[in-house]
């Protein structure tokens, strides 16, 4: 097998190479052979030996985090569709249901990202980066399920054009890519990212679906988190929101599925503890505070049922820890994601127009993370400063 | 009362091979080299021609920017070659060595009548000056200084690194011989790091004259830039001298003997090393017989120096000036399917991505494979997690990138050298050449400040 693909790549080779018929399109092959193969170079200059992780492994890991998020919310389409419609349905038949309705959206987010990003590498002559591989798995999961297919596409585009390839690629972006569709589509196209008949497939086609959203119900005032699992549609039990059964975009209702990714970048070190735990302090803060001055139902909210509901438990686990978009430093990483947190339950409870808040907060913070970074490092330099003064007063 | 040093950060690399604490047999080489680029921003003027014969300590050459900084032949014997590369760059002074070897005769001077200016001149005139190197920017101390202190690091903790306490056990002479030289050098302290949790050789317990502190932790510990860190950190405009505690007991018995005597034990450790052990070796050595002997097979990576710092040679190569070992691993040019997925049970990781993990305390056979492209940064933290230092590293190196002097003296470039952020390029994911961009960053503020 490994002979096989080597002795392919050996021969389509000369074609891409300088002089060669396809030149132009190296990058692309390049991102093919570099996919299949971890190329045979050995260290030029400094330490002779490598860690084994790279920024390939790296991505993948993140998407295979986000696995169980993206599994149970195929599965949660079906539910939310069918528990609405009643029909009688099997597990299996909801979960088929989801991925016939999820698959094109990752197909089309996948097909136009890539598309755009191999157009970039060959248009400029680098190499293929992998940061898309996860931009291209987030966007699907954080837009409701029942988006246009082209909305999608013209969210992709913004995303990878305007959030990351002007900027200069991977690593350079100021926000977060997969942020930066949803915030585009949420302003361009209001009627199809919020309001009440967006959340469960079909809500707005068919009559007798409710699309409305816990935060959304919360906003209108309604009763809505009741520990009465009876309560009938409409209302739900805190453990069926922590399981994730309750409408929502489609990877970002199950905050167990989600605690499940989190563990898993925690443990093998590719997600950002500091981001994970001060972000959720920062909104079990801002969650207390309102709960003792609560005048209205979002107010109220007990401040641990803020955390599994909504999008705040994705977006603090997969994209507040984006370490391209975030504080650098190890203090700094502190501060941002109290705050993420802090200001996802504020905006949340003050802007009823938009009930999801970890989106703005996000992005908020994205643009204020190299600040809080400049304050931090100024520390040390001053610290530096000081010393100096010590030594020679 | 010593001073315990605690370092948190940092990870120590298990490799296969590390070398027995035995002395093996060795037949002694006929050549010898001094290379000019052992010595970071040395530009040589010549002193020899091909033909001349030379003595133990006669001068090769000098360099441009201090002629009192002379390099000397560390054997006797005939200069063969003087091998010159592109714009006739001085590459190699290539020296026939004689079956026995014959000294220079120096009178340092008894040691009770030896002064900072004696010492000076007896160590620049014998050509041992190059041993003494400083910070900031790690380079040959400059003689007209004056160091707030001198730093041994009694052990290094590199990867297979050679054990000082076994190399330098009996020549309790010679080191205190070498410290008392030092301390006229410094009009503050000579001090010497030893490891925190095992016992040190008598020579580093019983030597006088020096302010031991004793350091804990795992790699980069052993490393001087992090002990003088933690002790004495370097502000601007100060210098802090360092040598090899190897080093100590030649200059030591310089001073006892009046000659220059360039033998030093080494070891030769690695996976591809068949009975890694210690060996006596000349400074400058070619290696060709000892490693035709040793290694295992003919696709390796041989290193004079630690797979971390070291310098790539060929098989017929020479040991480097600074060098106290020499490690063969295998070269790592195969490629590898998949690796973003495969499970890597045989991969180091300093994260868990790899199942390496459930083996915590196995010992690795690393090939010099990138394992992966170069990326721009992408993660970060990184750096932090091996830099045991109250420095930025990722911010200081950004600035070196951009040439931003001020950022740079700010972000602490004068207290660090390249051997210091070794970790960071080994565990960073973008496959960044870190320790190059410190060197350049080094150099471009001593040019700056000169």
């Amino acid at each position: 097998m490994k002979k096989l693909l080597s002795n392919f790549f050996e021969t389509v080779k000369p074609n891409f190479e300088k002089g060669g018929k396809l030149e132009k399109f190296h990058p692309a092959l390049d991102a093919f052979e570099t996919f299949v193969f971890v190329p045979g170079e050995s260290v030029k200059s400094g330490a002779h030996i490598r860690d084994g992780i790279d920024l390939k492994r790296t991505m993948i890991f993140v998407v295979i985090a986000m696995v169980p998020a993206l599994l149970f919310g195929m599965y949660n389409i079906g539910f939310q569709h069918f528990s609405q419609t009643g029909e009688v349905v099997s597990t299996m038949g909801m979960f088929l249901f989801g991925l016939w309705k999820v698959l094109p959206m990752i197909i089309v987010s996948y097909g136009v990202g890539l598309g755009i990003e191999f157009l970039f590498a060959i248009l400029r002559g680098h190499q293929v980066n992998e940061g898309y591989l996860v931009t291209g798995m987030l966007i699907p999961l954080i837009m409701p399920v029942d988006l246009p297919l082209w909305m999608l596409a013209v969210s992709v585009v913004f995303a990878v054009i305007i959030g990351k390839e002007v900027f200069g690629g991977t690593g350079m972006n100021i926000l977060n890519p997969a942020l930066t569709a949803r915030a585009f589509l949420f302003f361009a196209y209001p009627t199809y990212m919020s309001g009440n008949t967006v959340w469960v497939a079909d809500a707005s086609t068919v009559d007798a679906i409710s699309g409305e959203t816990i935060l959304g119900g919360l906003a209108a005032g309604k009763e809505v988190v009741t520990e009465a699992a009876a309560a009938g549609y409409g209302s739900w039990s805190p453990m069926e929101a922590f399981l994730g059964l309750i409408p929502g975009s489609v990877g970002e209702t199950s905050t167990l599925a989600i605690i499940l990714g989190a563990a898993f970048l925690l443990w093998t070190g590719i997600g950002s503890w500091r981001i994970m735990l001060s972000g959720l302090i920062g909104a079990a803060v801002m969650g207390l505070i309102f709960n003792a001055f609560s005048v209205n139902a979002l107010m109220a909210l007990p401040w641990y049922q803020h955390l599994v509901v909504g999008g705040f438990a994705f977006g603090l686990v997969f994209m507040a820890t984006d370490p391209v978009s975030a504080a650098q430093t190890n203090k700094g990483k502190i501060i941002y994601g109290f705050l993420v947190g802090f200001f996802a339950i504020m905006i949340r409870v003050f802007n009823p127009a938009y009930p999801e808040g970890i989106m703005l907060a996000i992005l908020l913070m994205n643009v204020f993370a190299p600040l809080i970074d400049h304050y931090v490092v100024e520390g040390n330099v001053k610290r530096r400063l000081k010393r100096m003064k010590a030594v020679k007063a | 009362m010593s001073i315990d040093i605690k370092v948190r950060r940092g990870v120590d690399i298990k490799l296969v091979g590390e070398a027995d604490k035995v002395n093996g047999e060795l037949s002694p080489s006929e050549t010898c080299v001094v290379k000019p680029s052992d010595f970071h921003e040395v530009v040589p003027k010549l002193l020899v021609a091909e033909g001349d014969e030379v003595l133990a300590g006669t001068p090769l050459f000098y360099s441009k920017d201090n002629d009192r900084i002379r390099f000397t032949s560390p054997v006797s014997g005939e200069v063969a070659e003087i091998k010159r590369g592109e714009k006739r760059k001085i590459l190699e002074i290539k020296i026939l060595a004689d079956k026995e070897v014959r000294y220079e005769t120096f009178n340092p001077g008894a040691s009770s009548e030896l002064n900072k200016e004696k010492v000076t001149e007896a160590l620049l005139g014998a050509g041992l000056w190059p041993m003494l190197r400083q910070r900031p920017y790690d380079v040959i101390a400059n003689p007209d200084d004056a160091p707030k202190a001198i730093f041994i690091s009694g052990f290094d903790s590199a990867p297979l690194a050679p054990d000082y306490d076994f190399i330098l056990e009996g020549s309790e002479a010679d080191f205190q011989a070498g410290i008392d030289a030092l301390s006229h050098l410094t009009a503050g302290k000579v001090r010497l790091g030893l490891r925190a949790d095992s016992a040190a050789s008598k020579t580093f317990t019983e030597a006088k004259g020096v302010e031991v502190h004793t350091v804990s932790g795992p790699h980069p510990a052993g490393n001087v830039g992090i002990q003088i860190h933690h002790l004495d950190p370097i502000n601007k405009g100060e210098v802090v001298w360092f040598i090899n505690p190897q080093d100590v007991a030649i200059v030591g018995r310089f001073f006892n003997t009046g000659k220059y005597d360039a033998s030093k034990t080494i070891c030769v450790a690695g996976s591809e090393v068949n009975q890694p052990r210690y060996y006596k070796v000349i400074s400058g050595m070619g290696l060709s017989g000892l490693l035709s002997e040793t290694l295992k097979g003919d696709h390796l990576r041989i290193i004079s120096g630690n797979v971390l710092t070291g310098t790539r040679i060929e098989k017929e190569g020479y040991l480097g000036y600074y060098d106290h070992m020499v490690t063969a691993i295998p070269e790592g040019d195969e490629q590898e399917l998949f690796g973003w997925i495969a499970p890597g049970f045989n991969k180091f990781s300093t994260s868990r991505a790899f199942w390496s993990w459930l083996t915590p305390n196995k010992k690795y056979v690393l090939d010099s494979n990138m394992h992966g492209e170069k990326r721009a940064y992408v993660v970060t933290g990184q750096y932090e997690s091996v830099l045991p230092m109250d420095i930025y590293p990722q911010q200081l190196i950004k600035a070196i990138m951009v040439g931003d002097i001020e950022a740079m003296e700010n972000l602490g470039i004068y207290e660090v050298s390249a051997e210091d952020f070794a970790l960071c390029e080994v565990v960073c994911t973008s496959k960044m050449d870190v320790q190059k961009t410190i060197q350049e960053g080094l150099d471009m503020i001593k040019h700056e400040m000169s």
